[in-house]
């Protein structure tokens, strides 16, 4: 018996594994059917299966985004493409900056070894540990009263930066382990410096766990609700705040809010579906192996 | 002489700017919290002009009905999310540990729940549990039986956010168990088989111990994040109806913002805080005894 061959299994188990399917995206199956229904067919008795799907609730969300004017739209609001640019420059520049400076504090750590790596893991474990909800005073306080950051991109992308290193600098000590002191020593040798060092010989070697950080710090960015609501005002607002924000009103306008949802959920979705395997390693990285 | 003192500066270089971020945007503010707790202080004022009310906010909580309310809320729901998680968790991981092709998709869909946001997941259950477009009630209602008030009603939102953070989150349990399953020794397996032991002793007697280090690590770590939910249940409940699903997190958050009382707010921060990293050194301190173990059984097989 080859390992390769794989093992007839009863219907029942087939069946349980269908249904498990189903459980897990139906409810992401919904929100996107919803997004694309109107207004008529999601408060309709009738079944859900069946209806014309049409772009309007996105035509709505991201009306300031299209060269042409939906006839259906009589005033574009802006607040959603507003979020919309906010979400991804955040998002983007506080992964660029905490893999920059994430890396370079591995390097340091794993290579000088001047502190042992059980510390830096104690504190990781511990930082992974503070809540959001936690750092939502201190952290309101000091931003509007102390740096004056309160209601700026930069306020918000700082905070990100800052819950997110200690997860990054643990996963890319990891993958700066194995790379090869010898390699390092032969640059040195040609004459090159530390950083010429860091920059041309590690960072090229480590590039999937550059990924997998990247991943992870994108998403936690992109998808943080309480402490971007408290930090942001009009302008620097991110889409979480406008989806919960436009949830407060009495009356909710389930298509453009799932279209909305749908555009939050899609980059995730994608990178899930580009780089589960180094998501999982993530995930189990600490549980499985310590 | 330079370049030696330049080699010997490198290392403080490379940690200089990740230093400073976390000690500007993390450490400063947990410190400033823990004195904040101190404090009557409201969003208007600066930290200067706040009183200093000594223990006040922390005696204000314990004879706070609501704040005691909202803590055992809290202590409920993750006591009965995380054994609902681990035992459908850990179920599934023994039914699905087979070779089957297609596994690696089906992990790839498990994963899903918890890469998107969790205020869409808040808002998908929201839509499912609406009263009349929700797919649950029109369900209900189509095959002639009486609708239930999933959000509106005490009991049952509590029930409701259960059900979907066990959605959420049982896929988490899920792939660490099958993980660990996977890379248990096989040989202890063959002999258990060779000694006939049904699927179920072989569950019971060797899969089980042999697990038992990383499912009790698991555990820590979902309790610990299962302290931390706020978004799904701010959307779906907002903490209502009553104070039945109001955690912890979400009461923090509502203090702050909506009762504008940041000392007591900080208060109720530090306990949080306090319970979690209680459980953060049960964690490290097991996995501590853990290697220490093996260090020692490794030891003593060489000296063998």
């Amino acid at each position: 018996m080859s390992a390769l061959k794989h093992e007839r299994q009863n219907p029942a188990f087939y069946a349980l594994l269908i249904a498990l399917v189903v459980m897990a995206i139906g409810p992401i199956y919904l929100m996107l059917a919803t997004s694309l229904k109107l207004n008529v067919d999601i408060m309709s008795d009738g079944s859900s299966l069946f209806f014309m799907p049409t772009l309007r609730n996105y035509e709505t969300a991201l009306c300031d985004f299209l060269w042409y004017e939906p006839e259906h739209i009589r005033r574009c609001d802006p607040t959603f493409g507003r979020a919309l640019t906010n979400s991804l420059i955040i998002g983007l520049v506080s992964t660029a900056i905490t893999l920059i400076i994430g890396t370079m504090a591995a390097y340091a750590l794993v290579r000088f070894r001047f502190m042992g790596r059980d510390v830096v893991s104690i504190w990781t474990l511990m930082m992974r540990m503070v809540p959001p909800a936690v750092l939502l005073v201190p952290v309101f306080g000091i931003w509007t009263f102390q740096f004056g950051l309160d209601g700026t991109r930069g306020g918000i992308i700082l905070v990100y930066v800052a819950l997110n290193l200690p997860f990054v600098i643990w996963i890319l000590q990891s993958f700066i382990v194995q790379v090869p002191i010898q390699l390092e020593e032969a640059a040195r040798m040609d004459g090159a410096g530390p950083f010429q060092v860091f920059f041309l010989v590690v960072l090229p070697l480590i590039k999937p766990g550059i990924a997998a950080a990247s991943i992870f710090t994108f998403r936690v960015a992109w998808n943080e609700f309480l402490l971007a609501n408290a930090l942001a005002d009009r302008n620097s607002r991110t889409v979480p705040v406008t989806i919960v924000n436009s949830l407060t009103e009495f009356d909710i306008d389930w298509g453009v809010i799932m279209a909305t949802g749908m555009l939050l959920a899609i980059p995730p979705i994608i990178f899930t579906f580009v780089a589960s395997r180094q998501i999982i390693t993530g995930m189990t990285a600490g549980a499985v192996k310590g | 002489m330079t370049i030696a003192r330049a080699n010997r500066m490198t290392p403080y270089l490379f940690l200089a700017p990740a230093g400073a971020v976390l000690a500007v945007a993390l450490f400063y503010p947990i410190c400033y919290m823990i004195y904040a707790s101190f404090l009557d202080w409201n969003p208007s004022q600066r930290i200067g002009e706040a009183d200093w009310v000594g223990l006040r906010n922390y005696t204000k909580l314990f004879s706070d009905a609501a704040f005691r309310e909202s803590m055992w809320v809290t202590i409920k729901f993750a006591g009965v999310v995380v054994t609902l998680e681990m035992l459908l968790g850990v179920g599934l991981a023994m039914l699905l540990d087979r070779n089957i092709r297609g596994m690696s998709v089906l992990r790839t869909l498990f994963i899903l729940p918890m890469m998107i946001a969790p205020i869409v997941v808040g808002l998908m259950w929201r839509y499912m549990y609406h009263p009349t477009v929700g797919i649950f009630n029109k369900t209900l209602k189509s095959w002639g039986f009486d609708t239930i008030p999933w959000l509106s009603d005490g009991s049952w939102a509590f029930t409701s956010i259960i059900i979907a953070d066990v959605w959420q989150w049982t896929p988490f349990i899920f792939i660490l168990s099958l993980a660990a399953l996977q890379s248990l020794p096989t040989s202890a397996i063959e002999a258990s088989k060779i000694d006939g032991a049904s699927g179920w002793q072989q569950i019971i007697y060797i899969k089980l111990p042999l697990m038992l280090p990383v499912l009790i690590v698991t555990l820590l770590l979902r309790l610990i994040d299962s302290f931390k939910v706020l978004e799904v249940i701010l959307v779906m409940t907002n903490g209502g109806p009553g104070l039945s699903t109001e955690i912890m997190s979400i009461r923090i958050n509502r203090t702050a913002s909506e009762f504008r009382e940041l000392g007591e707010a900080a208060a109720m921060s530090n306990l949080l805080l306090i319970v979690l990293l209680i459980l953060t050194f049960a964690m490290f301190i097991y996995n501590k005894t853990l290697e220490v173990r093996a260090a020692r059984m490794r030891a003593a097989e060489d000296a063998v």
